[in-house]
């Protein structure tokens, strides 16, 4: 299986872990990931909120260039870059909206290339078996609340899977021998947007998000998003001071629980590199890994 | 050529203040074969009439143009008074110089010169008339009624009265519908039971109804006063003439299964009555749930049954009876809630819908009348009512409005009020809509003597913490968050057409609004009739209808049915299609396009050159023609025509108008 890449900047900054174990993973799923040349930052933290033509252009540069390259489906870890991806991908299939756009980036769009969330190949694209193959070391007990947050499944049009109560990750998370538990902030919104501009207000928010999670009996939190992430890991002591409650919820990339299931160690997966400490429940690699496809 | 009468009316001033009616007339006279034209004020008044008679006798006329209104306003008038002069009814034309000129042009030199072309037009069609018989049919004095809930039971009950014989059909195993599902009724709190099981009774022991339940139409074929009903009585597994009713089959059977109408909240058995009140109250055997009927063992309730009624190879029936008209009250659907996945309906035990609360409130449901919550069968003290759940929802795809809800919800706090004094009922609404009898004074009673708390907003989200519902709403009055811990929630959830709906209004060929809600002919003059003849519709299956309003709207189609029953033989439509054989190429196009199923191909056999041959041509079924001409304008070789509207007098006045 070949998919494209737009690994996006946080793969390489705050969410580093991310990019580690989207790699990784996909090495040894044996699924070739091959990352859009000269590609570009897509926007998504501002553009939309200044021109709409921008919004649209940044990421429509990205999927003219993946075009060329002939790449049809681009799997997109972050899943603020996937929305902005998504709606630029579906703005362009109006004629009108196409000729702006390839005014401003000089080149031709098609629409050929997919925006996909990464979340969605792996839940959607491979069949069960597939993943519980690789499996080496069940997550056997790991309570786990798959958290989507609000860019994957809001607005409704560009939703990956239902806006209230989306189980894809679930049950990719069940194939890894781990528990989803079910809760109710699924996709609440952790704030993230206002992390820097009314920190007091994300936390606020945040702290909800960690609470439920809490509450239905949580042992960790697994996300899709790099910007969830940094909120409910970096301030979860904050959090916890706001709510008066001892959390110590490890917030995991799908991606790295995948890896631990398959007996990736947490170095090769990034899981070393968390605020709130994190190795522990992924015990050391039981198996010696498969020969790797 | 035909003599020919040009009548130009005033309408008071609303015509003549913008058209010249006076030289509309006077150029009328010009027009080829006009003998008379003069104009006058009111042509529908009897003076008018009177001096249109005159004007047939005098001057001999063959036929005539009305200018004047709509004739959608007043044709049968011009044509009844044509009638009474002796004159064809169908020699008569009007034409529109209200609507289409004086009501739509300021200036008075464009609509008389207006007026002035479309009467010469008439005048050219007129020449083309032909004049039209109308043939009659008989009567078949029965009528069939589709669903025997509280609209088709009092459907039945009045045709019945009225002296024609019905049958009442459902397709469940007893009378009832829904209204046999709730507890209470507004706006009196009568027991719902109380007033309905007496009508189902009425009906059952009328001698002029018959009652035919756990049977489905499966198709209808002819047309106003003569429908060939196609009906499958569904195997019972029980002959219901050996069947005392007794009970003892489904006290002994061993398969327990949760029961439809207790909304899944209580059981019944494979073989069963849906409720104790049942009509008739003889048991169906559930083929999916029973154990003899899937893998042969078991066969216990045939072994009790003192009567030998259990018969386990039972067989559909299929029959086809006449009947001269039809109701169709088939009611609706519960919205299915779990469309609604912010507020975890159909995942959390204790989310439920207006239907489930009838259940638990009524006497004999599963919990004997006590409200207790399905996931632990605690008493909740603290009830959340969110309205408008699968109404007033584009969203949801449910943009209407399903008018009853408003007033359940009110009656529901109060009956908790007085069931659990010590409990407090909060009710989300977006407004509230009392727009009946008492209505508002029931809603006022629910705030101030029942202490039920309206908070106007939107709920966003339920989930479950512990043991409670956490409810995040909006209070848009205070225009804050608000959030509420409550032990039940209760979507009102709100009315859908059944979901086959359209499949039955495709059957009987009615039509359809985009929700599926079938259509009535007019919103307000023809509320209870459908567009095709004879088929009258009566409740919720027009749109959503509370008790009082079905109840009504059935007695209206009852009237219009008995109406039609009552008569003789029925006038056919005059101005139907017909097809002309020698140019008819039996391409079969005007089939597929008729909506009425009027026209059918047919083998003819010709002499041709001394010999025979054979071909195919349509032919159009008079009684069920309604005269819209789809046909004819399908016909690719001009065959079809209808009459009063052929391609003649359409061309002719085409003609008229080109040659100003
Ligand atoms: S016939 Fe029509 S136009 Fe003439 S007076 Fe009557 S309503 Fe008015
Ligand atoms: S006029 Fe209309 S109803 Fe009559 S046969 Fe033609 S298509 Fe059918």
């Amino acid at each position: 299986m070949r998919y494209g890449l737009y690994p996006g900047c946080s793969a390489s900054g705050t969410g580093i872990e991310y990019g580690m174990s989207t790699k990784a993973v996909a090495r040894r799923l044996g699924i070739e990931l091959v990352e859009i040349p000269d590609w570009n930052c897509c926007g998504a933290s501002s553009a939309h909120n200044r021109d709409h033509l921008l919004s649209i252009a940044l990421p429509a540069r990205n999927l003219a260039l993946a075009e060329q390259a002939g790449l049809t489906d681009i799997a997109i870890p972050c899943a603020a870059c996937y929305q902005r991806m998504k709606a630029s991908e579906r703005a362009v299939a109006d004629a009108a909206e196409r000729r702006d756009v390839a005014e401003v980036i000089e080149m031709d769009i098609k629409g050929t290339a997919k925006a996909r969330s990464l979340l969605e190949v792996f839940a959607n694209d491979l069949e069960p078996e597939t993943i519980q193959k690789s499996v080496v070391k069940p997550l056997k007990g790991l309570k786990v609340a798959c958290y989507y947050g609000c860019l994957l499944v809001k607005p409704a049009e560009l939703a990956i899977d239902s806006p209230e109560n989306p189980m894809m990750m679930d049950r990719l998370i069940a194939n890894l021998g781990a528990t989803p538990v079910d809760w109710a902030y699924k996709t609440e919104c952790c704030g993230g947007s206002l992390a820097i501009t009314r920190a007091h207000a994300a936390v606020g928010m945040t702290a909800q998000v960690l609470k439920y999670a809490k509450l239905a009996g949580a042992d960790c939190i697994a996300t899709p998003c790099p910007l969830c992430t940094s909120n409910l890991d970096m301030r979860q002591k904050e959090a916890e001071k706001v709510l008066g409650m001892e959390l110590g919820l490890p917030i995991y990339y799908f991606t790295e629980l995948m890896g631990a299931a398959f007996g990736l160690p947490a170095e090769e997966l990034g899981i070393n590199r968390h605020f709130t400490e994190a190795t522990a429940l992924i015990k050391k690699p039981v198996a010696p890994a498969p020969a790797e496809r | 050529m035909k003599r020919i009468g040009v009548f130009v009316c005033h309408c008071g001033t609303n015509i003549a203040n913008t058209v010249d009616c006076a030289n509309v007339a006077e150029v009328a006279k010009d027009f080829p074969g006009v003998v008379y034209s003069c104009d006058y004020k009111y042509m529908c008044s009897e003076p008018g009439q009177v001096m249109i008679q005159e004007a047939i006798r005098e001057h001999n006329l063959d036929g005539y143009v009305v200018a004047a209104c709509s004739p959608r306003m007043h044709e049968p008038t011009f044509r009844k008074c044509a009638e009474r002069a002796g004159m064809n009814p169908y020699m008569v034309e009007q034409v529109n110089i209200r609507e289409q000129c004086s009501w739509v042009h300021a200036d008075k030199t464009k609509g008389t010169g207006k007026s002035i072309d479309i009467t010469r037009m008439g005048v050219a069609k007129v020449a083309q008339n032909e004049p039209l018989f109308s043939t009659t049919i008989p009567v078949t004095k029965r009528a069939l009624v589709i669903g025997a809930g509280i609209a088709g039971i009092q459907a039945a009950i009045d045709i019945a009265d009225a002296g024609y014989p019905v049958t009442l059909l459902d397709r469940e195993h007893s009378m009832g519908g829904k209204m046999a599902q709730v507890d209470k009724t507004f706006p009196t709190l009568d027991c719902s039971a109380c007033i309905l099981t007496p009508k189902m009774v009425e009906a059952a022991q009328h001698p002029n109804i018959e009652i035919v339940t756990y049977a489905e139409v499966e198709a209808v074929d002819g047309f106003v006063g003569n429908f060939d009903v196609t009906i499958r009585k569904k195997a019972r597994y029980v002959d219901v003439n050996k069947c005392t009713g007794c009970g003892l089959c489904s006290e002994k059977c061993p398969k327990k299964v949760a029961s439809e109408f207790e909304m899944n909240l209580g059981t019944r058995k494979a073989i069963y009555v849906p409720f104790p009140q049942a009509v008739p109250n003889k048991p169906v055997i559930d083929a999916k749930n029973c154990r003899f009927l899937l893998d042969g063992k078991c066969g216990v309730c045939k072994k009790v049954c003192p009567t030998g009624a259990v018969d386990y190879e039972q067989k559909d029936e299929v029959i086809v009876e006449r009947f001269g008209s039809i109701v169709v009250a088939t009611g609706f659907e519960q919205f299915d809630i779990s469309k609604y996945e912010e507020y975890g309906a159909g995942r959390i035990p204790d989310v439920i819908t207006g239907l489930h609360l009838e259940r638990l409130m009524n006497a004999s449901g599963p919990t004997m009348g006590k409200i207790k919550r399905p996931s632990d069968g605690k008493v909740p003290e603290k009830i959340v009512f969110i309205k408008c759940v699968g109404s007033r929802d584009e969203a949801k795809g449910r943009p209407y409005c399903s008018r009853a809800c408003c007033m359940y919800v009110a009656k529901h706090a109060t009956l908790i009020k007085e069931k659990i004094p010590t409990s407090k009922s909060y009710i989300f609404y977006m407004d509230v809509r009392t727009a009946g009898k008492n209505y508002e004074e029931f809603y006022a009673r629910t705030q101030n003597e029942y202490d039920a708390q309206y908070i106007r907003g939107r709920v966003s989200k339920i989930f479950q913490v512990g043991d409670k519902l956490i409810v995040r709403g909006e209070d848009s009055l205070l225009g804050r968050p608000v959030e509420i811990e409550a032990d039940l929630v209760v979507l009102a959830a709100g009315m859908d057409p059944q979901q086959d709906a359209k499949d039955l209004a495709r059957t009987l060929g009615i039509s359809y609004d985009q929700h599926g809600w079938f259509t009535e002919a007019h919103p307000k003059l023809r509320p209870v009739e459908t567009h095709t003849a004879g088929i009258f519709l009566a409740g919720a299956c027009q749109g959503p209808k509370d008790i009082p309003d079905s109840v009504a709207q059935a007695s209206a189609a009852a009237v219009k049915a008995a109406g039609l029953l009552s008569k003789k033989e029925l006038t056919a439509e005059a101005q139907t299609a017909g097809c002309n054989e020698a140019y008819c190429s039996g391409c079969g196009l005007c089939v597929a396009i008729c909506p009425y199923k009027a026209i059918e191909l047919k083998r003819i056999s010709e002499r041709v050159h001394g010999g025979t041959r054979e071909r195919q041509v349509s032919s159009v079924n008079q009684g069920l023609c309604q005269g819209c001409g789809a046909c004819s304008v399908a016909c690719p070789s001009s065959a079809m025509n209808l009459k009063g509207f052929s391609n003649d007098q359409i061309l002719a006045e085409v003609d008229a108008l080109c040659q100003r």
